[in-house]
C-alpha cells in the first residue's frame, strides 16, 4: 500500500527481524501512522473511519447473532424473538446490528454527499470513486438480503416485490426471478440463500474496502480546497493529527447512534415486521428501509410507457440507473475546478440535489397516489438532469472564483480573517474545521 | 462551518415547505368525505402519558399485573401469546412460588409419552403460555374467518404512522409508544355512532381508531367493571385498556428497563469519552494553522 | 507542523493517559456483551431442574433422564448390589471423594455418600465416563457396576471408578426427594 519512499526504520532487533521477513509493521507504519494527509481536512473527512467502525460492528454483532439465529422459515422469526428476550444481551447485539445498518447507511451517505461536494471523484481519483460505489451497491444488497432474515410480515413482502424487478426484464425475467427465489415465490429456499449471502458479502465488502483504501494512498486524499498536496508542509502526520480527529468525529457519531439504539431502537423498523410472515396477505403499505426509498420513489415515478419498454421495466431502468450515474460521475463532470467551495452555480445545484434526494425519500414513504405522483416525476427529471445537463454545462460555463495556490496558503489565508497568526504559531480555536 | 449551517437551514426549510405544500395539496384533493374515508385510521390514536415513556421510564409493575389479570380474564379467550414465558412473570413483581401455582393453574399440552401418547399436564414456569387454539385454521374458523392475532409482540406490531414533521419530533421526546397508544385507543373505540351513510359490513363492528378499515371482526371485548382489581385502581374500560395497554408493551419488550439503564451509561460515557478525545485532539493540533 | 512543547508536559501527558484509559474501559465494557451472549440463554437455564416419577421402579431397574442435555441415571439398587458397594474399602479406591453435589467437596466416596440418607438403595448419577464424556452401559463390567466402552473404564455398583483411564467417580447431581416416589434433579 505503500508508495514511493519508506520512512519507516526498525529500532529493535525483533522489529527488524520481523521486516525482513514480512515487512508488515512497515506497511502499518506507512500506511497508518507517517502517511501524510492534506493538513486542512474538515469533519467531512472522518466519515471514512466512522465507516470503517460500522463495518466492523456489523460484522461482530452479525457474527454473534448467526450463533442464535435459524434461517429456516418455521424458526426464522421466533429464533430473532428469542434473541430478543431470552439470549444474554441479545436484545442490544440485535438492535446494534438493526440499527447499524440505518447509522452505516447515513454515514456512508455523508461520505457520499462530500465526496460529491468537493469534487473528490475527480481525476486521478476515478478508480477510488468507482471502489466507492461497488461498496455502496454491495452494502444495498447486503442491506435487503438481511432485512429479510426476520422474516417478518416486511421481511417476506419487501423480498417479494425487490426480486420482482428481475420480472421486469424482457424474455429471461421470470427464469431470473425464479433462479433468485429457488422457488415460484419467497419461501424457505429463498431465506437459506439470503442468509448465506448476507454473510458472505460484508466480507466482500470489506475486500473492496482495502481496494479503496489502497487507491486512496496511492493518490492521497483531496482536501477541501480541492488543490493537490504541493509541498511537505501541505500535510501532517496521519497519526497522531488525522487519528485523533478522526477519533472524536467517531465518538459524537457514535453518540447519536448509541441514542437510537438504547432510547428509540423500533424508530427506524416498521412495526410491520414484528408480524410474521404470511404469504398469504400483503400488508396495507408495503415501504423499504429508509436508505432505500428514494430509489423506492424513482421506481414508482415511471408510470407511463416509454415506447416499447412498458412502465414496469422503465421504472426498473431508471431506478438502476440512478446508480449508475453515480459510476459516471467522474466523466459527467467537466470542470476543471474540484471543489464546490470556488464553483458558486455547483454549489447551488448540489445543494439543490440535496434536498431533491430528501424530498425523493420522503416521497417513497408516502402512498402512490394523486399528487405524490406527479411531485416524484418531477424530482425523478431532476434527479437525473443534475448527472446528465448540470454536471456537463456547469463545468463548461460556470466561472470558478480565485483559487489559492497551494493548501498552506489556503490555510493561511483563512486564518488571517480569523484571528491573523503568523505561519506555524497556533491556530485560534474558531477555526477549527 | 457556519456556511453548512445555514445551507442545512435552507435545504430544511425547502424540504418541509414542499412537504407542507403536497400534504395540503393532497389533503384538498381528498375533498374529506365523512362517510366513504379511503386513509385509516379515522381518527389519530390519543397520546397517552404512559410510566414507561421518556429515558428514565419504567413499568409500572401493579400496572402491568393488572394488565395481565385482563389478559388472562378477557383476551386470552381468543389471543395467543406465544412468545411470552411464565418464568418471564418474574419483572411483574411475582415470586417464585406465586409463578409456580400461576403457572400450574394452566394446561400444557405434552408429549408424546413413552407409551407414545400425547397428554395434559399441568403448567410449568418454564412452560409458554397456552394458546386457546391449537392452530390458526380453528381460530380463524371460530372467530369468523380472521384468526385473532398473537399478542406477544401487539405493542410493537401496531402502530399508526406519524406523519412529517411529526416523526422527526418523536426522535427529540422518544416517542415509542405508538403500539400501546393505538391498542388503548382501539379498545375505548368501539360504542360510536358511524357516520351518516357509511357502510358497516355485517358481522364487523365500527370503531374509528382501526387502522385498516372502518371496522373490525373483533366485537368490544371490554365493559365496565368486568374484571375485579384488588388494588382499587377504577374497574373502568379505559383503566383496563391502559392497563392491558402497558402489559402488552411488557411483553413485547421485556428487557426495556434494562435497555435505558445501560443506554444512559453509554451516553454517559461517550460524553466524557468525547471531551477527553476532543482536549487531546485540540492539544494535538496547537500549533499546526488548519 | 511541529507540535509546541512549551505546555506543561505533565498536564499534556496526564490527559494523554486519561483518554487512553477511557478508551480501554469503553473498548472493555463494549466486548462483555459478545462474551455475555455465549452463556446459556434463560430458556435453557429455566429447564435447569426436572422431576422424575420414580414409583414404577422396582429393585433392580434403572430409568434414564435427560438433565441439562445429559443423561442421569435413577437405579433402585438390589440388595446385592447395595451390599457390594458398601464392602469396599476406601483405600481400594481410585478416587476417594464422594463427588456428590449434594455433600462437601471432600467427603469421602462412601457408598452411602454416593446416595442420599434414608434412601440407600437409590442411585442417581450423571452416567457420563469421567474420562471423554461417552455413555457407560448399566450392569456391565468386572464390578456390577457401569462399563464404558469407548475406552474400558469401570465402575462398581455406586458408580466410582475402579479400572480404566477415567480418573474421577461418576457425578452426582444435586437433587432430593420431593416425596416417596418423585425425585427433583437440579
Amino acid at each position: 500500500m505503500s508508495e514511493g519512499h519508506s520512512t519507516y526504520t526498525p529500532k529493535t532487533g525483533i522489529e527488524r527481524w520481523f521486516d525482513a521477513r514480512l515487512p508488515l509493521p512497515r506497511l502499518v507504519y506507512d500506511s497508518f501512522i507517517a502517511y501524510p494527509v492534506p493538513r486542512n481536512l474538515n469533519y467531512a473527512w472522518t466519515f471514512g473511519g466512522i465507516l470503517a467502525i460500522m463495518l466492523a460492528s456489523q460484522i461482530i454483532t452479525g457474527i454473534v447473532l448467526a450463533m442464535h439465529y435459524a434461517a429456516d422459515t418455521t424458526l426464522a422469526f421466533d429464533s430473532v424473538e428469542k434473541i430478543m428476550r431470552d439470549v444474554n444481551s441479545g436484545w442490544l447485539l440485535r438492535y446494534l446490528h438493526a440499527t447499524g445498518a440505518s447509522f452505516f447507511f447515513m454515514a456512508v451517505y455523508v461520505h457520499i454527499f462530500r465526496g460529491l461536494y468537493y469534487g473528490s471523484y475527480k481525476a486521478p481519483r476515478e478508480l477510488l470513486w468507482i471502489l466507492g460505489c461497488i461498496i455502496y451497491l454491495l452494502m444495498m444488497a447486503t442491506a435487503f438480503m438481511g432485512y429479510v432474515l426476520p422474516w417478518g410480515q416486511m421481511s417476506f413482502w419487501g423480498a417479494t416485490v425487490i426480486t420482482g424487478f428481475f420480472s421486469a426484464i424482457p424474455l429471461v425475467g421470470e427464469w431470473i426471478q425464479q433462479l433468485l427465489l429457488g422457488g415460484f415465490a419467497v419461501d424457505n429456499p429463498t431465506l437459506n440463500r439470503f442468509f448465506s449471502l448476507h454473510y458472505l458479502l460484508p466480507f466482500m465488502i470489506a475486500g473492496v474496502v482495502i481496494l479503496h483504501i489502497w487507491a486512496l494512498h496511492v493518490t492521497g486524499q483531496s482536501n477541501p480546497t480541492g488543490i493537490e498536496v504541493k509541498s511537505k508542509t501541505d500535510t501532517v502526520a496521519f497519526t497522531p493529527y488525522a487519528t485523533i480527529k478522526d477519533a472524536f468525529g467517531s465518538i459524537v457519531f457514535l453518540f447519536f447512534f448509541a441514542y437510537f439504539v438504547f432510547y428509540i431502537p423500533n424508530f427506524l423498523m416498521a412495526p410491520d415486521n414484528y408480524i410474521v410472515a404470511n404469504p398469504l396477505k400483503t400488508p396495507a403499505h408495503i415501504v423499504p428501509e429508509w436508505y432505500f426509498l428514494p430509489f423506492y420513489a424513482i421506481l414508482r415515478a415511471i408510470t407511463f410507457n416509454i415506447g416499447p419498454i412498458n412502465s414496469k421495466l422503465g421504472g426498473v431502468i431508471c431506478m438502476f440507473g440512478a446508480i449508475v450515474m453515480l459510476f459516471l460521475v467522474p466523466w459527467l463532470d467537466t470542470s476543471k475546478v474540484r471543489s464546490a467551495v470556488y464553483r458558486p452555480w455547483y454549489k447551488l445545484f448540489f445543494w439543490l440535489f440535496v434536498a431533491d434526494a430528501v424530498l425523493l425519500g420522503w416521497l417513497g414513504s408516502q402512498p402512490a397516489e394523486g399528487s405524490y405522483v406527479f411531485m416524484a416525476q418531477m424530482a425523478t427529471l431532476f434527479y437525473f438532469a443534475f448527472f446528465l445537463v448540470a454536471l456537463p454545462v456547469l463545468g463548461l460555463i460556470e466561472t470558478p472564483r480565485r483559487l489559492p495556490n497551494s493548501i498552506t496558503e489556503a490555510v493561511l489565508e483563512k486564518n488571517k480573517g480569523g484571528g491573523g497568526h503568523p505561519a506555524g504559531a497556533a491556530a485560534s480555536p474558531e477555526t477549527k474545521g | 462551518m457556519k456556511k453548512i449551517l445555514t445551507s442545512l437551514a435552507l435545504i430544511g426549510l425547502v424540504a418541509a415547505g414542499t412537504g407542507a405544500a403536497a400534504t395540503w395539496a393532497i389533503a384538498a384533493e381528498e375533498a374529506h368525505n365523512a362517510a366513504a374515508p379511503t386513509h385509516f385510521p379515522i381518527d389519530e390514536p390519543k397520546e397517552i402519558s404512559w410510566s414507561f415513556a421518556g429515558p428514565f421510564g419504567t413499568y409500572d409493575k401493579a400496572q402491568l399485573q393488572r394488565g395481565l389479570k385482563v389478559y388472562k380474564e378477557v383476551c386470552s379467550a381468543c389471543h395467543s401469546m406465544n412468545l411470552v414465558a411464565f418464568r418471564t412473570l418474574s419483572d411483574l413483581g411475582y415470586s417464585d412460588a406465586q409463578i409456580k401455582s400461576l403457572s400450574a393453574g394452566y394446561t400444557i399440552h405434552d408429549g408424546p409419552n413413552d407409551a407414545g401418547d400425547m397428554f395434559d399436564r399441568p403448567g410449568k414456569p418454564s412452560d409458554y403460555f397456552p394458546p386457546p387454539f391449537p392452530n390458526e385454521q380453528a381460530a380463524a374458523s371460530a372467530n369468523g374467518g380472521a384468526a385473532p392475532p398473537d399478542m406477544s409482540l401487539l405493542a410493537k406490531a401496531r402502530g399508526v404512522e406519524r406523519g412529517f414533521p411529526q416523526f422527526v419530533f418523536d426522535i427529540f421526546t422518544q416517542y415509542a409508544a405508538g403500539g400501546p397508544d393505538y391498542i388503548h385507543s382501539l379498545l375505548t373505540g368501539y360504542d360510536q355512532t358511524p357516520p351518516a351513510g357509511m357502510v358497516i359490513p355485517e358481522g364487523t363492528h365500527y370503531n374509528p381508531y382501526f387502522v385498516s378499515g372502518v371496522s373490525l371482526k373483533m366485537p368490544k371485548p371490554l365493559s365496565d367493571g368486568q374484571v375485579t382489581y384488588d388494588d382499587g385502581s377504577p374497574q373502568t374500560v379505559d383503566q383496563y385498556a391502559r392497563d392491558v395497554s402497558a402489559f402488552l408493551m411488557w411483553a413485547a419488550e421485556p428487557h426495556m428497563e434494562d435497555r435505558k439503564k445501560t443506554g444512559f451509561r453509554v451516553l454517559v460515557f461517550l460524553l466524557l469519552f468525547g471531551a477527553l478525545v476532543y482536549l487531546t485532539k485540540r492539544k494535538v493540533w496547537e500549533g499546526v494553522a488548519h | 507542523m511541529s507540535a509546541t512543547d512549551t505546555q506543561d508536559p505533565n498536564r499534556r501527558d496526564f490527559l494523554y493517559v486519561a483518554t487512553g484509559m477511557a478508551a480501554v474501559v469503553g473498548a472493555g465494557a463494549f466486548a462483555w456483551p459478545f462474551i455475555d451472549q455465549m452463556r446459556p440463554d434463560a430458556s435453557t437455564l429455566a429447564l435447569a431442574s426436572v422431576e422424575v416419577d420414580v414409583a414404577s421402579l422396582t429393585p433392580g431397574m434403572s430409568l434414564i433422564v435427560k438433565w441439562r442435555g445429559k443423561p442421569v441415571v435413577v437405579r433402585n439398587r438390589t440388595e446385592q448390589e447395595m451390599k457390594d458397594g458398601e464392602a469396599v474399602k476406601l483405600t481400594d479406591l481410585k478416587d476417594p471423594i464422594a463427588r456428590n453435589a449434594n455433600l462437601p467437596a471432600d467427603a469421602p466416596a462412601t457408598d452411602a455418600n454416593r446416595t442420599t440418607p434414608g434412601k440407600e438403595a437409590w442411585m442417581v448419577m450423571v452416567q457420563v465416563c469421567t474420562h471423554l464424556g461417552c455413555i457407560p452401559l448399566g450392569q456391565e463390567g468386572d464390578f456390577g457396576g457401569w462399563f464404558c466402552p469407548c475406552h474400558g473404564s469401570q465402575y462398581d455398583t455406586a458408580g466410582r471408578i475402579r479400572k480404566g483411564p477415567a480418573p474421577e467417580n461418576m457425578a452426582v447431581p444435586v437433587f432430593k426427594f420431593i416425596s416417596d416416589t418423585k425425585i427433583l434433579i437440579g
